[in-house]
């Protein structure tokens, strides 16, 4: 069976910028997969170059095992995306819209499928009005809705959240996940890194273009074990240095990870050594920011290692 | 004939449709204000191809405003898809880039024609229309609106903005509809002009349409429809090379 998508060896250049930089990935079939990755990582170019809207210099992207280049037509009847920009079309109200995108896809009449995502994401009572008049978390809903409605079995969101209520956020994950556990691929990229950690099964982190971290959530967190104590220092300059090297920094604080609680003895065991005196402490289950934050420094050491 | 083409067309039709007041209703108007000016100073001295000044003005008045709004159609549509973002919309289905360029030229064809028809609707109160030669009057509306409703493709790809869309209109569209004969008979013009004159694929439009009507014009119907085909298939060719690549819609 083909993998739902496989990139290989993606390479695309804007100008002078590497947008990405040999990215590959497999995702299979029922996966709920996340993209992570800072502003500019990459994560909406590799999701256009997966929808054909923009076109890798090298290397190759399969929905399904169809080539999104040299078969388009089957790959792009696969793959329903949701584009990160709060775009809609003036001319037609919410039904209209979802029939013509219907019709793109080939479905005449759709109505019976177009209902229920209506009802699925609260919008059954605005589906005759126009586009327009809708308020931002609703055109945000239609958005969704025109990804659907060709039922695709690899569904690509992008940022479907951003700005969006809380409320909204809850109905669109239940809906999502339903249509995952009956079997469509989800490929998810979002800033919510909360988000990831209760959705995903799989995470890819991106940075500058590379793949930076792919496995799967549990693996991750596991990587990042145990607790992260955060430590206000009054004289940071006096931290050792064997504690520096394993601290990230964290605005004016720091984050060391402890595979258990026995080990906080010895931090600060050491830091009492240095005279070094603690302001504030805190102590947190590791979650996926600090695997994303961990993932991104280790990157910017490897980036510099390699000039 | 696919789904997927038969719904962007549609889509396309509908656009213009709902907002007719402005896209059919506006330039029909601005017909009838050119030809009641004209003909009101012309009428009673100038006749051309021995009709009265307002029936022969009336074909050109039609074709004019057919050709200038099927290159609004598509040249609006695109840009303003463009500038909002919603042309994602077009280009996330399976649509073929054959499709996609046939959907947006028959949708301005149709405009053409509409506005075509409107213009002809009221200006026949002050001239009463004969219709020589119907065959080619659709042949050359038809062909005409194709080869503007093409051109209005690659300005809204090319334009990035709305007023550099407006240039392509102001500085190029309108020069070549306006100077084409549709006002005059290209015989009436100074020899150098009329040689100008030829190398404008509209004149031949304007000339080839406007026999439909009286069964006289200034060159051979045969040698216009041949000019305006071959027009049509290069622009055409042209185009879908372009639309293949992706220029601007696929980066």
């Amino acid at each position: 069976m083909h993998p739902a998508v496989a990139i290989d060896q993606v390479e695309k250049r804007f100008g002078a910028l590497r947008a990405l930089d040999g990215v590959s990935l497999r995702i299979e079939p029922g996966d709920f997969f996340g993209l992570l990755g800072p502003n500019g990582a990459g994560k909406t170019t590799l999701i256009s170059c997966l929808a054909g809207l923009v076109r890798p210099d090298s290397g190759r992207l399969l929905v399904q095992g169809h080539d999104v280049v040299n078969d388009y037509r089957a790959a792009r009847r696969l793959l329903g995306v949701v584009p990160q920009e709060l775009v809609f079309d003036p001319f037609f109200s919410v039904r209209e819209t979802l029939r013509i995108q219907s019709g793109y896809f080939g479905i005449r009449r759709n109505d019976d499928w177009i209902d229920e995502i209506l009802a699925n994401l609260d919008l059954t009572s605005k589906a005759d009005i126009n586009m327009r008049r809708l308020s931002g978390g609703m055109k945000r809903r239609v958005l969704v809705a025109q990804a659907l409605v060709h039922k695709p079995p690899v569904i690509v969101l992008d940022e479907p959240t951003a700005g969006v209520d809380v409320e909204l956020r809850q109905g669109l994950w239940q809906f999502i996940r339903r249509l995952n556990r009956a079997g469509h691929t989800v490929i998810l990229t979002t800033h919510y890194l909360e988000e990831a950690e209760t959705l995903c099964g799989r995470i890819a982190m991106l940075k500058q273009g590379r793949v930076v971290a792919l496995d799967t959530t549990s693996n991750l967190l596991a990587r990042f074990s145990g607790q992260t104590l955060r430590l206000r220092l009054a004289k940071p300059d006096r931290m050792p240095v064997t504690l520096r090297q394993r601290a990230t920094a964290d605005g004016d604080a720091w984050n060391i990870q402890l595979a258990n609680l026995n080990e906080m003895e010895g931090v600060l065991a050491a830091l009492r050594e240095a005279t070094c005196p603690i302001d504030d402490l805190r102590l947190t289950q590791t979650d996926l920011e600090d695997v994303f934050l961990g993932v991104m420094q280790a990157a910017d050491s490897t980036q510099e290692a390699r000039r | 004939m696919s789904v997927g083409f038969a719904t962007l067309l549609y889509k396309e039709v509908l656009r213009f449709w709902k907002v007719s007041f402005q896209t059919v209703a506006a330039p029909v108007l601005t017909a009838l204000l050119y030809l009641m000016i004209f003909s009101h100073v012309l009428e009673s001295q100038v006749r051309v191809h021995g009709v009265v000044y307002t029936a022969f003005l009336i074909p050109g008045l039609v074709m004019m405003s057919a050709l200038q709004n099927a290159f609004a159609n598509s040249s609006s549509s695109l840009i303003q898809s463009k500038v909002t973002g919603s042309v994602v919309f077009v280009l996330l289905p399976p649509i073929s880039y054959v499709e996609f360029y046939l959907a947006y030229v028959v949708a301005a064809v149709l405009r053409g024609l509409m506005v075509g028809i409107g213009v002809l609707l009221v200006t026949s109160w002050f001239a009463v229309p004969t219709f020589v030669a119907p065959g080619w009057i659709l042949a050359f509306i038809v062909l005409g609106g194709g080869i503007m409703g093409t051109l209005g493709m690659v300005a809204g790809i090319w334009a990035d903005k709305f007023d550099q869309l407006a240039a392509f209109q102001n500085f190029l569209v309108m020069p070549l509809t306006m100077l084409s004969g549709v006002f005059y008979s290209i015989h009436s013009l100074p020899a150098f002009w009329q040689q100008v004159s030829h190398f404008n694929p509209v004149f031949y439009m304007i000339d080839g349409f406007r026999y439909g009507f009286f069964g006289v014009s200034d060159v051979d119907p045969q040698t216009s429809l041949a000019v305006v085909g071959a027009t049509f298939l290069i622009v055409s060719a042209a185009t879908l090379i372009l639309l293949r690549s992706g220029y601007k819609l696929r980066s």
